[in-house]
């Protein structure tokens, strides 16, 4: 405003693009530099230019020629969206030698020419948004990036096959990881399972040798039973808190020999490793192969720990490694970046109460169904009914339970269709009982797949296209007595039908980690409306988030079988190495700083930071805010009364030119 | 008035959501009125309600801010101080005399072109309805502005 007297202090350099006709079909691109030189001039401008294609290395370089020859000081470009080629035009400017953060982006093809038909109307709104910026860019300031250094060290979480695989990628790579797992031992679901598909080998065959790896391997530190508990920093430097949950063990002394869990009186059901079909003792380790081999103690259900009596495991223990009086242990450790493979939670198949589940005894759920012909399960592969002895004649595998199901999920879990094939054939190998399967659509896309899905049709499995509508017991016609009953309609066949069966596998979908929402919120990241985590593009950026130095690999993300799991693990890896290898990231710099004269110590912005880079220091009674903290929200700036905060890049005297340049053209 | 009348509306964006969808809208070509005009924020939090002011002063008819949806939001929870300080903006305006529908607070995600267009769209309609933003005049007597209608937050 008062600059209309005063000579302008900058040289303002305005390029219109014409990007062939996206803009120039709509935009009256030399219009806007006419009108430009011709209005802005008292704002600084000193040339206006039109180009066909801005992006161009022409085009770059007549905007590098001009800052050399008539000494721009801002440069304004009227093109496309900042978020597509910001930094092209930045990166030329500072070729030339000007502070990239002087050259701003006006978006006039797709805030503009792509999405308006009146050319007159999208002319004016170009020259209103060219003035703003033009007025704007008076204020921004020559800034530098902030360069922080990397540390080496990285933290997985999660001891699945995509966490172990993320951690051995970078652990063989010679950096150092922290794999922490909740559960006593690593493996994750892909433990519980007896065989994979398509190949049929049995899971524990593949997953026991990357276990030991990732157990044994000078470069992880294996922190099973162990929770992240906060986590602070950014990337680069996160400071981690870990609780490592008292075991009762010493894992200096134990050497894993297993008198403790035979020795120990109490045997309680397993709802965890074995699905509720098992039992554990009260002192185990979840399967034979578990890594680490240490045991854990469970506490609640400890005879010890309830009446003060037993100690059976001290008593038999060779080498005193039992101890009841270690405590819950927190370890800090400092890592450079982060990897989520939290993984997922199986759909509580009970929800769905048409089918039975929880009701119906020889109902059972896919995790269920896998530890009973699982050889190390609980009936030592054996299929058989709840009773643990009849073999059935005939099973029914009911496909998307839980899954693409407005009441419940959405989203195809993906795994379910190829898992119902795998249950079949083995159940066709062990039984030789009729199996029927109950599928919507079928999903066998990826390779080997369909193959499969082939074989099992000549296998002889029975398939009825159709959503099962009820599992019950009540029988209506002779030979349904004493069976389960499957109501169906065969939308093939076009009628309905009742086929009586002897067992009932719920083929679930998979879920994200109930306190999947906790855990994004404890690394800084946001879950989809379905609950998983999102990543920083579904297509050219997966195993990122949209907050630098936390990565996601596996099921956190999405639904997903082993093989894909495997590549996100490795991917995420790659992409940390990659940080690693760089020694030091660039920050962006808009960042908040408070002018301590001016701030009056109010503390309205204390508790207004979600990276909690804003402490009071009470001595001096005033704000400061911590640089590699702030993540530039600007959140504080906008709050603080005495205009005391300073939000670069978006400075409040950078938005009110705006304001003023956008409303000038009305 | 035989032409109708074509309010002038700037409006606010964050960085990662709304701006985003606004690129999306331009790629996929969905077609909205080009009476908004839209100055790009790092988040709807950053909003300082006197850009608002100073919009609605300087010959603004009306102002859009827009963010993330809420759980969304690129700075965890930021835009919900939006949300606040746009409720009591509202009823600032109202003390000032000016209509608070003349504000407008949205949520557009990265992916949502199409809502962020339609959005546009229904407010460019609203504000044409109540008019030109004349700024109310203080009567002689009372020192009171015209009252306006009731707030519903």
């Amino acid at each position: 405003m008062s600059a209309e007297e005063k000579t302008p202090k900058e040289k303002i350099g305005v390029y219109v693009c014409h990007c062939g006709t996206n803009i120039a079909g709509m935009v009256d691109v030399v219009g806007v530099r006419d009108w430009a030189q011709e209005h802005l001039g008292k704002d600084g401008v000193v040339i206006s230019r039109d180009y066909k294609f801005m992006c161009s290395s022409l085009g770059q370089e007549l905007i590098e020629k001009d800052i050399k020859e008539l000494g721009l000081t801002r440069v304004v470009v009227a093109a496309c969206s900042p978020h597509l080629h910001e930094k092209t035009f930045r990166t030329a400017a500072e070729r030339a030698g000007l502070n990239p953060y002087l050259t701003e982006l006006v978006s006039i093809r797709e805030q503009v020419s792509w999405v308006h038909t009146d050319k007159a109307v999208a002319t004016e709104k170009s020259k209103s948004l060219v003035a703003g910026t033009v007025k704007r860019i008076v204020y921004n300031e020559a800034l530098e990036k902030l360069k922080v250094p990397i540390n080496p060290n990285t933290l997985v979480v999660g001891g699945g096959i995509a966490g172990i695989q993320a951690a051995l990628e970078i652990a063989n790579g010679g950096f150092h990881v922290y794999l922490v797992e909740r559960e006593p031992s690593i493996g994750g679901h892909m433990a519980q399972f007896d065989k994979t598909f398509p190949t049929l080998d049995c899971s524990a065959c593949i997953l026991t040798p990357r276990m030991v790896e990732a157990g044994t391997h000078p470069n992880i530190t294996l922190l099973t039973w162990s929770e992240v508990m906060n986590v602070s920093g950014y990337i680069g430097s996160f400071n981690v808190t870990i609780k490592k949950k008292a075991r009762f063990v010493n894992e200096e002394l134990c050497t894993g020999c297993g008198i403790c869990m035979e020795k120990c009186p109490l045997k309680v059901i397993d709802d965890v490793y074995e699905a509720g079909l098992g039992f554990r003792k009260v002192i185990y380790t979840p399967f034979a192969q578990a890594v680490p081999k240490y045991p854990v103690l469970d506490k609640p259900n400890c005879t010890y720990f309830k009446n003060g009596k037993c100690k059976a495991c001290e008593k038999f223990c060779p080498t005193n490694a039992i101890d009841f009086n270690q405590q819950d242990e927190t370890l800090n450790v400092e890592v450079g970046n982060i990897i989520l493979a939290t993984g997922y939670d199986l759909f509580d198949a009970g929800k769905v109460t048409n089918y039975g589940y929880g009701r119906l005894a020889n109902v059972f759920t896919s995790m269920e169904f896998e530890r009973l012909c699982n050889a190390s399960g609980p009936t030592n592969g054996e299929i058989t009914l709840r009773d643990g002895k009849t073999k059935p004649e005939s099973v029914g595998i009911i496909h998307c339970v839980g899954s693409r199901d407005k009441n419940f999920n959405n989203y195809c879990s993906t795994i379910c269709c190829m898992q119902s094939l795998k249950f079949a054939h083995i159940v066709k190998e062990r039984t030789g009982a009729n199996v029927y399967e109950f599928y919507i659509d079928m999903r066998t896309a990826a390779k080997s797949y369909d193959e499969f899905y082939q074989r099992i049709l000549e296998e002889g499995t029975l398939f009825v296209r159709g959503k099962v509508a009820e599992v019950t017991d009540a029988a209506r016609n002779p030979g349904e007595e004493g069976k389960l009953i499957i109501q169906v309609e065969d939308t093939l066949a076009g009628k309905q039908r009742r086929i009586p069966v002897d067992m009932v596998v719920l083929s679930s979908g998979i879920e994200p980690r109930a306190d999947a929402k906790q855990t994004g919120k404890l690394f800084g990241i946001s879950c989809s409306s379905d609950g998983w985590y999102i990543e920083r593009h579904p297509k050219l950026d997966p195993v990122t988030t949209m907050t630098e130095g936390i990565l996601i690999a596996g099921c956190a993300s999405g639904p997903k079988d082993i093989p894909s799991s495997v590549s996100q693990g490795a991917a995420a890896a790659a992409r940390v190495l990659d940080k690693i290898l760089q020694k030091e990231v660039e920050l962006e710099p808009i960042r908040a700083s408070v002018d301590e004269a001016k701030c009056s110590g109010c503390r309205i912005c204390n508790n207004l930071c979600p990276f909690n880079a804003i402490s009071f220091i009470d001595d001096l009674a005033v704000t400061r805010i911590n640089p590699a903290l702030c993540q530039g929200c600007g959140t504080c700036v906008a709050a603080c009364p005495a205009g005391a905060i300073n939000g670069t890049g978006f400075s409040n005297e950078q938005i009110f030119a705006q304001i003023d340049g956008i409303l000038m053209a009305v | 008035m035989s032409e109708q009348f074509e309010p002038v509306i700037v409006g606010f964006t964050c960085n990662w959501c709304s701006y985003r969808a606004a690129d999306a809208a331009g790629t996929a070509r969905v077609k909205y009125a080009p009476n908004v005009r839209l100055i790009r924020l790092m988040c709807s939090g950053r909003l300082d309600p006197t850009f608002v002011m100073k919009a609605l002063a300087g010959g603004a008819d009306g102002v859009m801010i827009s963010g993330c949806h809420p759980g969304d939001c690129h700075y965890i929870e930021q835009n919900y101080k939006a949300l606040r300080r746009f409720l009591l903006l509202r009823r600032t305006l109202k003390g000032f005399g000016v209509e608070p529908e003349r504000i407008k607070l949205i949520w557009a995600s990265a992916a949502e072109g199409m809502r962020l267009a339609h959005e546009i769209d229904s407010f460019v309609e609203e504000v044409r309805k109540l008019g030109p933003l004349n700024w109310p005049t203080w009567k002689d007597d009372q020192h009171k502005a015209e009252p306006v209608m009731e707030v519903t937050a």
